[in-house]
């Protein structure tokens, strides 16, 4: 389903965040990309959303070249994508439920759907009571929750999750990762960047460790070892 | 489709109220272009008023021996009416042109007192001849001179007023032609003006834009709010000028008429009313969708 292939990414002469990388992520995986701050994983993620393009090497979406796609298709591409950012990357003059609706609006849901299914995953994430407030009004931990229901709400075919759980107190988190296991069960693929040791721990499934642009290991039902 | 234009519209709608400050600015700025605009279409009515008025004010005169009879003279009256540069010929007899002279420097005693002194009417009679257009008095002047009543002929005065027609025919030309090169500068200025008001605000809204992208909404998605506030402001930056200017020439329309009784400004605004509404409503669209579009595809790269 996704796959990257000799991926080398330099930004300015000398600064190299991710060096010949080769990996395949197959359908229905969960997978954790740990690594110290700076170790490429933000870098990786933007890689296969086109938001940046590699240096060399390609980067495949069920067989399609991410960066050969023309400028006017890449929204199908993102659309089969939801993404977690770290900078969460709200839209500040929307509210929450806009900010939710929207995915689904760009996606062309009928207005009934998306009367229905927003105000359930505000309900799953603990924000029903601030459906109507802009993201400027609420705490680094609410805004987070905002952009994991919009990373799930259109019911993706891949979560790109860029420390999810980086703001958020010991029980959100356990419930954010419950869910993104759940979506996980349900045939979502999970590609899951974070420095939490005891998540990675505790979930028992893939993980890709990177450090200084490479891949150091590689193991199913890995653990956090820097 | 229907549902995704309802989406923009309603998108571009809550922009519009939710960033109260940059749509006044961007309104305010289109006021000021729209004005100007149309202030050059009004002024290109006044000066083409003022031109005409200066140019209907040169004439050449032909002055006939003092033996040629009325009745000659009469006859090339007639004769010069035929040719079509020709607008007007009016004729002035020798006691005509005594009355005028006496008429014109009755204060003047030195001159009163030469003429009496010459004790006849030393006048000629003349026939004043004003052409359709200024660069027109040459081939008059030639058609004079080489005519079958040249003999009758004591002087045409056209070689004497040459250089001044000519001067007033350069200078209106000249006039019209700074007055085309400057307003298309001021058009220009205030277009960049416009446009870059346009570009700060959508700047603002530059990292809203790459997410959007980034979630998978299409470019026509995204453009399509900013137009659609585009075309609000170009409606509404029209419709307020068109009550600015509707007031002005109301109210300085009679005032100019003092001036100049024949250029009645409110008549005119008033049966230009749809071509000046016409104008500013199409300058006010074209420049906020325009300017929009232009902003917005620097972002949409992402």
């Amino acid at each position: 389903m996704i796959k990257f292939q000799n991926v080398t990414k330099i930004y300015l002469e000398n600064t190299i965040a991710l060096e010949d990388l080769s990996f395949k992520i197959n359908e229905k995986e969960f997978v954790s990309i740990v690594g110290k701050s700076g170790a490429g994983k933000t870098t990786l993620l933007k890689l296969l959303l086109a938001q940046e393009k590699p240096t060399r090497g390609r980067v495949f979406f069920d067989n399609q070249d991410v960066h050969k796609i023309r400028p006017e298709k890449l929204p199908e591409l993102r659309r089969r994508i939801g993404s977690i950012f770290q900078d969460y990357k709200l839209l500040a003059s929307k509210t929450c439920y806009e900010n939710i609706a929207y995915v689904m609006e760009v996606l062309g849901k009928s207005n009934q759907e998306i009367e229905k299914d927003v105000p359930k995953i505000l309900e799953i994430v603990g924000l029903t009571e601030r459906a109507q407030n802009f993201p400027a009004e609420l705490s680094a931990g609410e805004r987070q929750r905002v952009a994991i229901a919009r990373a799930l709400i259109h019911r993706p075919d891949v979560i790109l999750a860029d420390e999810p759980t980086g703001n958020l107190d010991p029980y959100n988190t356990s419930e954010i990762i419950h869910l993104l296991l759940k979506i996980n069960t349900l045939g979502t693929i999970v590609v899951l960047a974070t420095h939490n040791k005891e998540i990675v721990n505790s979930l028992g499934k893939r993980v890709i460790t990177l450090g200084q642009g490479k891949i150091i290991r590689d193991q199913e039902k890995g653990r956090f070892i820097l | 489709m229907l549902v995704s234009i309802k989406r923009i519209i309603r998108w571009g709608w809550q922009g519009l109220f939710r960033d109260g400050g940059a749509a006044t600015a961007t309104v305010f700025i289109m006021v000021l272009t729209i004005s100007l605009i149309t202030s050059i279409f009004l002024l290109k009515e006044a000066s083409s008023f003022l031109i005409s008025s200066i140019q209907e004010k040169v004439d050449i005169s032909v002055y006939f021996k003092e033996n040629s009879t009325e009745q000659e003279i009469l006859n090339i009256q007639e004769e010069l009416s035929k040719i079509p540069e020709v607008q007007n010929v009016k004729y002035v007899s020798q006691e005509q042109a005594l009355q005028d002279f006496i008429q014109r420097h009755k204060e003047d005693p030195v001159l009163m007192r030469s003429l009496e002194e010459v004790g006849r009417n030393p006048f000629l009679a003349s026939l004043n001849i004003r052409a359709s257009d200024p660069t027109q008095y040459e081939a008059v002047s030639d058609f004079l001179d080489n005519s079958l009543f040249g003999y009758l002929i004591e002087k045409v005065d056209y070689h004497q007023r040459k250089p001044v027609i000519e001067k007033i025919f350069s200078l209106t030309a000249n006039l019209e032609k700074s007055g085309i090169v400057f307003s298309v500068l001021l058009v220009f200025l205030s277009f960049l003006v416009v446009f870059n008001t346009i570009r700060l605000i959508i700047m603002k809204g530059q990292e809203e834009i790459q997410i959007q992208r980034l979630v998978g909404a299409s470019n026509w998605f995204i453009r399509g709010p900013f137009l659609f506030q585009g075309t609000i402001f170009g409606i509404l930056s029209a419709l307020i000028s068109l009550l600015i200017f509707t007031f002005v020439c109301w109210f300085f329309g009679s005032q100019i008429s003092i001036l100049f009784p024949e250029l009645d400004m409110w008549t005119y605004f008033l049966s230009n009313i749809w071509t000046i509404f016409l104008i500013q409503l199409l300058t006010g669209i074209g420049l906020g969708v325009v300017s929009s579009l232009m902003a917005i595809r620097k972002y949409l790269e992402i």
